[in-house]
């Protein structure tokens, strides 16, 4: 049984300790207090007890309860792979994002690559140029990282005059997380003896698009790797099959799919994608270039926007917190709209440059109130308010936006986006 | 001192291991020297890897007219896709215009990329003297170059975009 002393408060709007779930013997109440008032049948066998399941299956699907978890996609209805999907974060726990609900930005529809003509190109400045097919990388000495990919421009409807109602997939789905398994792209490097005075890399997909961006060589040397298997699988097709770029920590658009060739190079090419695009237009009419850390972020994903609390009491709010520069340290959460905050428990493990899921336990008394959370990092950094960003960054940079996400909860127990 | 020195030896004896770790089978092959020529298509502000060809303005509105302005519209604004040229509002201005005459700030951009990826529907189909037109044709309709101002890999990395000094890098090598 909980003792009184656990469900007094920590912090104003009834947050409570975030160790509250963990306790032995405190699931029993909670499970009480959560209990519905009716059980849904009292059947002594549900149909599904009454004759044999369905047989084996080649390849699992979800449930046909679970329909409504889907990508939310929105394409260029003149270009129709030019666009995004959405990764629905407010329907999932944890912090795998399950392969084919990863987010998609995709310049010119996805590719169906046969592996058995596509290759690998290493050239510039390097002692010798070298060609890889599908079937050497897979000789190659492997590793794993666990790691978020999010588009350089996820959030950006946190730029507007308004505050956008909508599932929090839907704002700040294009960040996903994965188990990438691949060879680090320093090995290749290594081989084909980078020179001296190399200093950038430039990247291509076998798209459509033949997409290409340049990324700093003291980045690739450091941790990139070559992923070929993500979530245990050979990677989807929407995510790079059968060979992909991962720059842990930095924006999406530098995590080539499809990747055909690397290009050492002394300067960067100056791609479409990074002047035009993913560069931050700032007040004084200049721009932030290559800005590719995707700073300190975190957002309560359930409750939030959709979601119906249908009663006061106690609920676990749980939400997700990354952070490119490395480990997130401590993500705080407010229930009465910043006044005051209360650290929220984190998942172990907690992983460098990988989603990391944090809870913590709440009494809702049943008034309108405002949930927030922020997120610190290992450098120190702390997830800043909208006001601040803004200040910052002023309302035209498009990419970039990191700021703390407001979830008003109504007397009825609806949630709403607010500024707050 | 002696504890020190064991120490450091001990700290580089690590480095070498984590570098180690990477070493590999050495299974790639040598790429021929004309596979690496037909792949690298890179461009660069200096104009490394723009091919020959040539065009203006003048051919640069047909090629437009047939393969861009379906998406783009009607000289470079008013499309469904990206506005390319026809700001009325500055980058300072609510809402800032970017355009490929206030924004981009190379003119090589403009190759490299209509060349990898433009028409959508048919990418990699138009010939360096069509690319070198539409480029030509672009950055006379944001009045960087006259109508009969030929682009070519020479004259093409000598335009200087309006907004070339408009960028700050907020990433710098750490050496």
């Amino acid at each position: 049984m909980a003792r009184q002393t656990d469900l007094q408060p920590v912090a104003g709007g009834g947050l409570l300790d975030r160790r509250l779930f963990l306790k032995r013997g405190l699931s029993f109440s909670v499970a009480v207090a959560l209990a519905p008032e009716a059980l849904a049948s009292d059947e002594e066998r549900l149909p599904w007890m009454q004759k044999p399941g369905e047989p084996f299956s080649n390849y699992g699907q979800p449930s046909l309860h679970e329909r409504k978890t889907i990508r939310w996609t929105m394409g260029n209805s003149m270009a129709p792979g030019n666009g995004v999907s959405w990764t629905p974060l407010q329907d999932l726990e944890g912090i795998i994002t399950p392969s084919g609900l990863h987010f998609e930005r995709h310049h010119n529809g996805v590719p169906q690559i046969d592996p058995d003509k596509h290759q690998l190109l290493i050239h510039g400045l390097v002692s010798k140029a070298l060609i890889f097919d599908m079937q050497t990388l897979l000789r190659y000495p492997m590793q794993s990282c666990y790691s978020f990919v999010e588009c350089g421009g996820n959030s950006n409807a946190g730029w507007r005059d308004e505050p956008i109602q909508t599932a929090v997939g839907y704002f700040h789905g294009m960040a996903s997380c994965s188990e990438w398994t691949g060879v680090p792209l320093r090995t290749l490097l290594d081989e084909a003896k980078v020179k001296g005075r190399a200093k950038w890399l430039i990247a291509e997909g076998a798209d459509a698009a033949v997409m290409n961006i340049s990324i700093p060589l003291e980045k690739a040397l450091d941790d990139c790797l070559l992923a070929i298997y993500q979530n245990g699988e050979r990677i989807r097709p929407e995510n790079g099959y059968p060979l992909r770029l991962i720059v842990p920590g930095w924006e999406g658009v530098l995590n080539v799919k499809w990747l055909r060739r690397l290009h050492v190079t002394n300067r960067p090419t100056m791609a479409r994608n990074e002047t035009a695009k993913y560069t931050e237009l700032l007040p004084s009419g200049k721009s932030r270039q290559f800005t590719f850390v995707m700073e300190a972020k975190s957002l309560i994903t359930n409750p939030s926007f959709g979601h119906k609390l249908d009663r006061k009491g106690l609920y676990q709010i749980s939400g997700l917190a990354w952070s490119g520069r490395g480990k997130i340290v401590k993500v705080e959460v407010s229930a009465d709209g910043g006044q005051t905050w209360a650290e929220a428990q984190l998942q172990e493990p907690v992983l460098s440059k990988c989603f990391t899921r944090f809870r913590i336990p709440w009494q809702w008394d049943g008034e309108k109130t405002i949930l927030k959370s922020r997120a610190i990092d290992e450098t120190g950094y702390v997830q800043p308010e909208r006001d601040a960003l803004i200040a910052q960054r002023g309302r035209h940079g498009y990419f970039h936006y990191n700021a703390i996400v407001s979830w008003e909860i109504s007397p009825e127990g609806s949630v709403s986006h607010v500024y707050a | 001192m002696f504890m020190r020195n064991l120490l450091f030896c001990f700290c580089l004896l690590l480095c070498h291991a984590a570098q180690s770790a990477n070493v590999g089978p050495n299974l790639g092959k040598p790429a021929p020297e004309n596979l690496v020529k037909s792949w690298n298509i890179d461009v660069f502000p200096d104009g490394e890897g723009l091919p020959e060809g040539s065009g203006n303005a003048v051919k640069g509105k047909q090629v437009y007219e047939a393969y861009c302005l379906s998406c783009h519209g009607v000289e470079g604004s008013g499309g469904s896709a990206d506005e390319l040229a026809g700001a009325r509002h500055s980058l300072t201005d609510n809402p800032p215009d970017k355009t490929i005459g206030t924004y981009w700030p190379y003119a090589t951009t403009i190759f490299d990329f209509t060349r990898r990826a433009m028409p959508l529907d048919a990418p990699g189909s138009l010939s360096h003297d069509q690319l070198y037109a539409v480029t030509a044709y672009l950055l006379y309709l944001n009045g960087i170059i006259t109508e009969i101002d030929v682009m070519n890999a020479q004259t093409l990395p000598k335009v200087q975009m309006p907004n070339r000094d408009g960028f700050i890098r907020d990433w710098l090598p750490q050496k």
